[in-house]
């Protein structure tokens, strides 16, 4: 079945399935959860491995230090919670007993950004990208759909060292065909339309829109190249450049603060290596609140219509600064 | 020899002694670390890495060996010594404690010395640690045991009572924790800064089987280590802050501030013939 004509699937599924998958052919992987299997899907992990999965309870930290120690006997721990849990209450957990001794623990995150819109702030992880990538050593990913996400959990438990992968609550459009899972690569984004006006560089949920986005933009006569960035850490310095060398002007897209997330990491490249106009979608610097995803995603500033208003402005500063 | 043979105790002691001498050169030649609290958990450290722990130098990383967290990482130069004593590495680093480029930083780095099971420092995260090596070894079917050695003063962090309920939840009976019961934390006494007790009632309550020691008496220490238990084993083992130097003990301000040359000569002279 082409892609597009299956039904749309959260991210977190994705993660459910695979982490289930790689038990079966793997007795290293452990699964430790904070009490919301159910949710975060490990649930399915927990049905077939009963004895490798540790519910430790409302627990995030514990959580973490536990993973730590499951790790440093030879054995591959996923930690299994929240965004906003994983990256911020265990946040020095995850700094000092994880990243700083490279401990090989995969953080595995649903509810990311706005996501679980309706739950509110209190569940919606909309500052963990830009924590975690602060923190040395860490792997950052968000997959942008159900597919992708099953290679990324693949590739964290292949890859040695600590990784956070951050999943949404709510359904996807599937982008990917199972091709990918072979491709896929942390680290490497990937180039999923090309265009040579402006370059939209998306992560996770918002690559759909990025997409939609170029869509509109190609009725009004600009072609946009759109960048999957799927890690934002490490980031794909060199397909940033080249985008920006490409087309002039670059938009950045992330269902997460403006500060210190994708926008920030593409705009310390581009100062650093190609400085051209540029925009960042996102939160502008505040919480949302209790709606549904769409629309919230809307009254923030996140929509396809923002991301093609801000591609306009982009290529018009670039016009009128040649 | 058995180990509670009175023989094996004497040479404990021995050990301890030299041991504590070590420390306090170490820490006088950083001019900064924590003599207080590695004095006072000196003894159980010599047992565990002298007589209990089943361990081998020249493989720090073998699988089966037994683990040691010292979740309480400011007292790292008792484990630093013991390390080097046993010959996980050369006793001329003990010089070198807290030096750029040194392999012996100011709270533990596994990444950096050999012998070190896990990097701690950052207090009321070494128990949830030990409970993952414990479920570890358990899923792993080796029969290794864990050791965590806490502070009474972390006792406070949250942290510590999630992973005692952890423990506890999948009866980790390979795992043990010792709790250096000095009564002195930084600012001051524990039952004024944040009271513990009833302390033996709370971690009984919690699950896990309690004994308690004086934290100083190699016999004490050799009993309570061996003995068998169904579930975590917990062991409180009262101290004294500063153990073996008399002006340290139970004085607050040697939590975390080096001796200096004629202290440094005092204590040695407390502790017996040099090193």
């Amino acid at each position: 079945m082409k892609v597009a004509n299956r039904a749309p699937i959260a991210t977190r599924d994705g993660f459910g399935q695979a982490l289930c998958e790689i038990g079966a052919t793997d007795e290293r992987i452990v699964c430790v959860e904070a009490d919301i299997s159910k949710s975060t899907r490990s649930c399915l992990f927990a049905q077939h491995f009963p004895s490798r999965f540790f519910n430790v309870g409302v627990a995030e930290q514990n959580a973490i230090g536990v993973a730590a120690g499951i790790a440093s006997c030879g054995l591959i721990p996923f930690v299994s919670t929240y965004a906003v849990f994983a990256s911020m209450r265990a946040c020095e957990q995850v700094r000092t007993t994880v990243a700083y001794p490279r401990a090989n623990v995969k953080i595995c995150v649903s509810h990311g950004g706005l996501t679980p819109g309706n739950d509110g702030v209190t569940h919606q992880g909309t500052e963990d990208m830009g924590l975690m990538r602060t923190i040395p050593n860490m792997v950052v990913i968000m997959p942008c759909d159900f597919t992708q996400m099953r290679a990324a959990v693949f590739a964290a438990a292949k890859y040695d060292g600590p990784v956070y992968i951050r999943g949404t609550r709510d359904a996807m459009p599937h982008l990917y065909d199972e091709e990918i899972t072979d491709r896929y690569t942390i680290g490497r984004a990937i180039r999923l339309k090309d265009g040579g006006d402006v370059a939209i560089v998306a992560i996770g949920d918002m690559v759909s829109h990025a997409l939609r986005a170029a869509r509109e933009l190609a009725g009004s006569g600009l072609e946009a190249m759109v960048i999957d960035m799927h890690t934002l850490k490490p980031l794909d310095e060199n397909i940033v450049v080249q985008a920006a060398l490409q087309t002039g002007a670059v938009v950045t897209v992330e269902d997460h603060n403006i500060l210190n997330g994708l926008g920030s990491a593409v705009a310390e490249v581009l100062a650093e290596r190609a400085p051209v106009p540029m925009r960042r979608i996102g939160l502008r610097d505040t919480f949302a609140e209790s709606g549904p995803y769409p629309a919230l995603l809307a009254k923030y500033g996140l929509a396809v219509a923002d991301i093609v208003d801000a591609a306009r402005a982009v290529v018009g500063r670039k016009e009128r600064s040649k | 020899m058995t180990a509670v043979d009175p023989a094996n105790v004497d040479r404990l002691r021995t050990i301890a002694r030299e041991l504590r001498k070590r420390v306090l050169r170490m820490i006088h030649a950083a001019k900064s670390g924590h003599p207080g609290g590695s004095l006072s958990a000196a003894d159980v450290v010599t047992v565990l890495y002298f007589s209990v722990m089943r361990i081998d130098p020249e493989d720090p990383d073998w699988a089966e060996r037994d683990r040691f967290i010292l979740s309480k990482g400011h007292a790292c130069p008792a484990l630093y010594c013991a390390l080097a004593m046993r010959g996980y590495f050369g006793l001329e680093h003990l010089k070198h404690l807290r030096e750029i480029g040194g392999i012996l930083q100011g709270h533990p780095d596994m990444r950096k010395t050999p012998g070190i099971d896990y990097t701690s420092g950052s207090l009321g995260q070494g128990l949830s640690v030990g409970v993952g090596m414990a479920m570890a070894g358990r899923l792993t079917k080796r029969e290794y045991r864990v050791f965590v050695l806490l502070g009474d003063g972390e006792l406070d962090e949250g942290q510590i009572w999630e992973a005692a309920m952890c423990a506890s939840k999948y009866r980790l009976r390979n795992l043990t924790a010792i709790i250096d019961y000095n009564h002195l934390q930084l600012d001051g006494g524990t039952e004024e800064i944040m009271p513990l007790e009833p302390l033996a009632a709370k971690w009984n309550a919690f699950g896990w089987e309690v004994i308690e020691i004086d934290g100083h008496e190699m016999l004490q220490i050799l009993e309570a280590l061996q003995r068998e238990t169904n579930g975590p084993k917990l062991i409180v083992a009262q101290t004294i802050k500063g153990k073996g130097v008399s002006y340290m003990e139970n004085v607050c301000d040697w939590h975390g501030r080096a001796p200096n040359d004629e202290e440094l000569t005092l204590a040695l002279t407390e502790l017996g013939a040099q090193v």
